[in-house]
């Protein structure tokens, strides 16, 4: 057997079609392939190397919806049997009657009064089909119509960085700016406060979505706000 | 009467200067430049997002739209009616084609990738330089895809080979062909073929070989461009 090479390092950025390693000792796991001797990158994304298992975290892209996840999304449509909701995705998700609400709604009501077209909602994936069909609940804790305040968008591979470890971040920056701040895991980020507080924490997440790949970032947001405050 | 000397200067085998950037449209989820001589194409992509009509739709796996167009006055002689015609169809045809065999969309279901080329100002070649800049593309709006795709011109003027024409060689008096070709870097595939011409067996073989040996020159660029944007600058 031929021996195996490593062509990358930890936290480089990679393309796709970049040849990441030769051999047989590596591993291909997620956004790379293996093809022959060589396992190759199929995204852009920064490199991770864990052990002998290579994969991508990427940096661009659309969010894909995932069983489990909080959500913000926004009422596009009222049918018969309940809400279709724009997720931020390439999908529309169902929010069906009977998971929409803990009382009971009987059959011709007004769906309009529990939530109108534009609304934007906290809501939970309850599901994912194979087809990316989506269902939603609103049975959960904290689930809710997110009324007044304002709503930023960012790339949905910065949320992590948003939300920081253990939510850090965001406590931090809720903490520091007074408002309050609901972060769907789809990108979309709910603010509320005083309408000079939600400028500045809207203005803090747009740095933390440019600069999220700084070391030392929450520190750096912190100072961030502290100067703009005086 | 033979062709000893390339019109513009360079070497048979040089290919004009290249200029690559990627993120060029704040509003695209994916978008890249790509300027070869004096063809410039931007390219700009959406998605994945959900396709209507629903008879477009396909319920295994994505689908990948391309659209290519020249702007009004981006040609050397007469205004460019920009919009579907004939020639824009195809070549959006086959740019789609060409990108294809790389891009994985099996993940997207009934869902579609838009790529809209635009050229601000031509000098042959576009379709290839369209490709370069919509594989760019793709991989900055987050696509799995095997590879990037390198696109380049090969062909013959009177009798000697050449690389990447311009628009003075393709229109050259005496015998010309302008073979475009694109190709995976990877597993040195082609994806894209054609040709305007004529040209003899021995010659088509030996032009396409020194096309997989520009193409790898064309990718580096295009590497080099993508990971310009995400490079972490000043950590």
């Amino acid at each position: 057997m031929s021996e195996s090479k490593l062509n990358v390092s930890e936290k480089e950025i990679v393309v796709p079609g970049e040849i990441l390693a030769t051999g047989m000792s590596y591993l291909p796991s997620y956004g790379t392939y293996r093809q022959g001797q060589n396992i190759l990158a199929s995204r852009t994304g920064l490199m991770r190397i864990e052990g002998k298992v290579l994969k991508i975290i990427p940096v661009s892209g659309l969010y894909l919806p995932k069983r489990g996840d909080v959500i913000i999304g926004k009422v596009v449509d009222v049918n018969f049997s309940g809400w279709s909701v724009n997720t931020n995705s390439a999908y529309v998700a169902m929010l069906s009657i009977k998971d929409a609400s803990s009382d009971f709604i009987p059959k011709g009501a007004d769906l309009t009064r529990f939530f109108g077209i534009g609304d934007y909602i906290l809501t939970k994936i309850t599901n994912v089909t194979s087809q990316n069909l989506v269902d939603l609940t609103m049975k959960g804790p904290g689930l809710k119509k997110l009324v007044s305040g304002r709503i930023v968008k960012v790339n949905s591979n910065k949320v992590p960085r948003i939300i920081g470890k253990q939510g850090s971040m965001v406590s931090m920056i809720k903490n520091s700016t007074g408002c309050n701040i609901i972060v769907g895991q789809n990108g979309l980020i709910w603010v509320k406060g005083s309408p000079k507080d939600e400028i500045l924490a809207v203005k803090a997440i747009n740095k933390i979505e440019k600069e999220s790949h700084f070391s030392g970032l929450t520190e750096r947001i912190k100072k961030f706000i502290d100067t703009y405050k005086r | 009467m033979s062709y000893k000397k390339r019109i513009d200067g360079r070497k048979f085998d040089e290919l004009r200067k290249i200029e690559a950037k990627v993120g060029v449209i704040p509003n695209a989820d994916g978008s890249a430049y790509f300027k070869i001589g004096d063809t410039e194409a931007y390219a700009c992509v959406y998605g994945p997002k959900h396709l209507y009509p629903k008879f477009l739709q396909n319920p295994t796996k994505g689908v990948l739209r391309c659209n290519y167009n020249m702007m009004p006055f981006s040609g050397s002689g007469d205004r460019v009616r920009p919009g579907p015609s004939r020639r824009s169809k195809e070549i959006s045809l086959v740019t789609e084609k060409a990108l294809l065999p790389v891009v994985n969309l099996d993940d997207f279901p009934n869902a579609v990738v838009d790529v809209f080329i635009e050229f601000p100002q031509t000098d042959a070649g576009s379709r290839c330089a369209g490709i370069c800049a919509a594989s760019m593309a793709l991989a900055d709006a987050g696509i799995v895809m095997k590879d990037l795709v390198a696109a380049v011109s090969v062909g013959k003027v009177d009798d000697a080979l050449v690389v990447d024409l311009n628009y003075n060689e393709e229109s050259f008096e005496g015998e010309v062909a302008d073979i475009p070709v694109a190709v995976i870097p990877s597993t040195g595939e082609f994806t894209l073929l054609q040709m305007d011409g004529i040209i003899d067996k021995d010659r088509l073989l030996k032009a396409l070989d020194t096309a997989k040996k520009v193409a790898e020159k064309i990718v580096k660029i295009q590497r080099e461009a993508l990971k310009n944007k995400f490079e972490i600058k000043g950590a």
